[in-house]
């Protein structure tokens, strides 16, 4: 009698109690449900050490941290907004970056996840700015940098000076784009102007460096007409007001008294809300343009004449 | 000593290698690759040629080390464990030809295995470059089938001859784990060889810091020969500096050589 089993029979009692075991995992995990495992860990946290460790697989290493940034903030955006958390995005690109300094597309995409503000973002300004900062210390002929950073002080932190200087000391790189030069001007004459903003972002969505780039300047593009389109509707809204001695308290009242045609929709086709207690106007919750960005506010002595808009 | 010789020894432990299936880690490889590839597109934000570019040389560089350590510690203490030694001495084969033999025998082994590495991973690049499409070419650091990958390719083969020198070294005179152990060590070190010649900058005591100057010019000095990052990167890496690195690894592997033929030529095997 041979002693050696079948094939067939082996494989066949293999996969038996494989099964078995995928079975009995499955009853102890009904029976004894265990706290899922919500935090990400960081087990290196110090770039310097990475470093060290990697050997010389630093850039493979980068890469990861890179892609783990990137499912870190694709992560935390799937989760409802108040749940939101982006702790570990700025260590990840910091991992990153120092792991690869030449990694541009980590110090520019890892600058807009961190500037953006909550719940899109980390709302970290300083830390984006910390990271490009970074990014010119190994790269300083890199004008996108000098550009992202005056973007930031403009777009997030109001600070047209400091966003003039930074568009100005890109601006002077040799082979720096033209319009680097142009937006600073903008920024001392008219910073908080929505047409400056425009600018910009259309200046951005006309990047071919990544889709989701464009992306996004065609969302901060609508969000802005979003808000052109709240300032004429608040205009009908006190236009009515004062025709009538009394606020609107619904889109319907307005139509009905033909202020307007139907409930108004935002570029996104989700319509408007309108605040029946204060009479505000704004995008719905559910909206893709919520939330606006805050109307940047220009200080009323830099409204000087718009320079031309670069093409 | 006859290069005849060296030839017929280093053809055998070239074919042993094959025999051995050590080639089966050009299949792993060229599957990885193709994957990660395939993956990477949905993962990356559109950094995927970069990565592939990364992932294929630090592949390349890991599985030649795996193979340059594994195999090189046993190039002598294997033939003496098995006994076979005895009957290859007994031939017209003088020591110095065996250890010669044995380490060119795995350099071409390393070589051959880049050489199908590289010709893949160039297919890749070649495959995801047709794919990505033409519009996003112009946002490539550099271009994806980029002759100047060859450079980072060369240097990571001399660094693998280094390490099977030191295996071979270290494979006269001590056990298959011990010399493991010493081979990958010194690996380590010579990604940190850096901090020895700077070492004045952590310690004011002179006497520790010539000794660690010292160290630094005696110990294999791998970190130069790591240009991926810069072809990566599109980064200029002159020819000067290529053949320099040439020069010192050959001179260093004919200092491990030596010391091993010397080793060897003086060990009693009765």
């Amino acid at each position: 009698m041979s002693h050696r089993p079948h094939t067939g029979a082996f494989i066949a009692s293999l996969i038996g109690m494989l099964a078995v075991a995928v079975a009995l995992q499955v009853a102890r995990d009904r029976a004894f449900a265990f706290a899922p495992v919500d935090r990400q860990v960081l087990y290196v946290s110090n770039p310097q050490v990475m470093r060290r460790a990697a050997l010389s697989y630093d850039t493979l290493l980068a890469d990861i941290y890179w892609i783990r940034a990137l499912q870190h903030y694709g992560g935390e955006r799937q989760k409802p907004r108040y749940a939101r958390r982006y702790e570990l995005l700025y260590p990840m690109l910091d991992l990153a970056t120092t792991l690869d300094p030449r990694f541009n597309i980590a110090y520019r995409f890892g600058a807009i996840f961190l500037s953006e503000p909550r719940p899109a973002g980390a709302g970290r300004p300083e830390q984006a700015i910390a990271l490009l900062k970074k990014g010119l210390a190994f790269n300083p002929g890199k004008a996108e940098y000098y550009h992202d950073i005056g973007f930031i002080y403009y777009w997030h932190l109001r600070d047209y000076q400091l966003a003039a200087e930074w568009f100005g000391r890109g601006g002077d790189l040799p082979g720096a784009p033209f319009w680097l030069k142009t937006y600073s001007a903008i920024m001392l004459t008219r910073g908080g102007d929505r047409q400056a903003s425009r600018v910009l972002w259309t200046q951005i969505g006309q990047s071919e460096e990544s889709d989701w780039l464009r992306r996004t300047a065609q969302l901060r593009l609508a969000q802005l007409d979003a808000l052109d389109q709240i300032d004429e509707l608040k205009r009908i809204v006190d236009d009515h007001a004062k025709r009538t001695g009394r606020r609107a308290e619904s889109w319907e009242q307005l139509a009905a008294a033909r202020a307007v045609r139907g409930r108004p929709l935002d570029p996104s086709g989700t319509p408007y809300t309108l605040d029946a207690e204060t009479g505000q106007i704004g995008v719905a919750g559910d909206s893709e343009l919520w939330p606006l960005p805050t109307e940047p506010a220009a200080a009323p002595e830099l409204k000087r004449e718009m320079p031309p808009v670069p093409r | 000593m006859t290069m005849r010789v060296v030839w017929t020894i280093a053809v055998s432990v070239f074919r042993e290698s094959v025999r051995d299936k050590v080639l089966y880690n050009l299949v792993f490889f060229a599957v990885l690759l193709i994957a990660v590839s395939y993956l990477l597109s949905q993962l990356t934000a559109g950094q995927d040629m970069k990565v592939i570019k990364d992932l294929g040389l630090a592949a390349m560089s890991l599985f030649g080390l795996f193979i340059a350590v594994f195999i090189g510690i046993g190039l002598v203490s294997k033939e003496v464990e098995k006994r076979s030694i005895y009957a290859l001495l007994a031939k017209p084969i003088r020591r110095q030809e065996f250890i010669v033999g044995k380490y060119l025998g795995l350099v071409l082994t390393l070589f051959v295995n880049l050489a199908i590495m590289a010709v893949a991973y160039y297919g890749v690049l070649g495959a995801v470059a047709f794919l990505d499409g033409a519009w996003v070419r112009p946002h490539w650091e550099a271009p994806a089938v980029d002759p100047a990958l060859l450079k980072a390719i060369a240097m990571i083969f001399l660094q693998l001859a280094i390490v099977v020198a030191i295996a071979l070294f270290f494979s006269t005179f001590s056990s298959p784990m011990l010399a493991a152990a010493l081979t990958v060590g010194l690996y380590v070190v010579g990604h940190f060889n850096a901090d020895l010649k700077n070492f004045d900058s952590v310690i004011d005591s002179k006497p520790i810091v010539y000794v660690a100057r010292a160290l630094y010019y005696l110990l294999p000095n791998l970190a130069p020969l790591d240009v991926k990052s810069d072809v990566v990167h599109a980064v200029h890496v002159p020819a000067t500096y290529l053949l320099l690195n040439a020069a010192y690894s050959v001179v260093y592997v004919s200092i491990l050589v030596s010391a091993a033929t010397f080793i060897f030529t003086r060990r009693d095997f009765k």
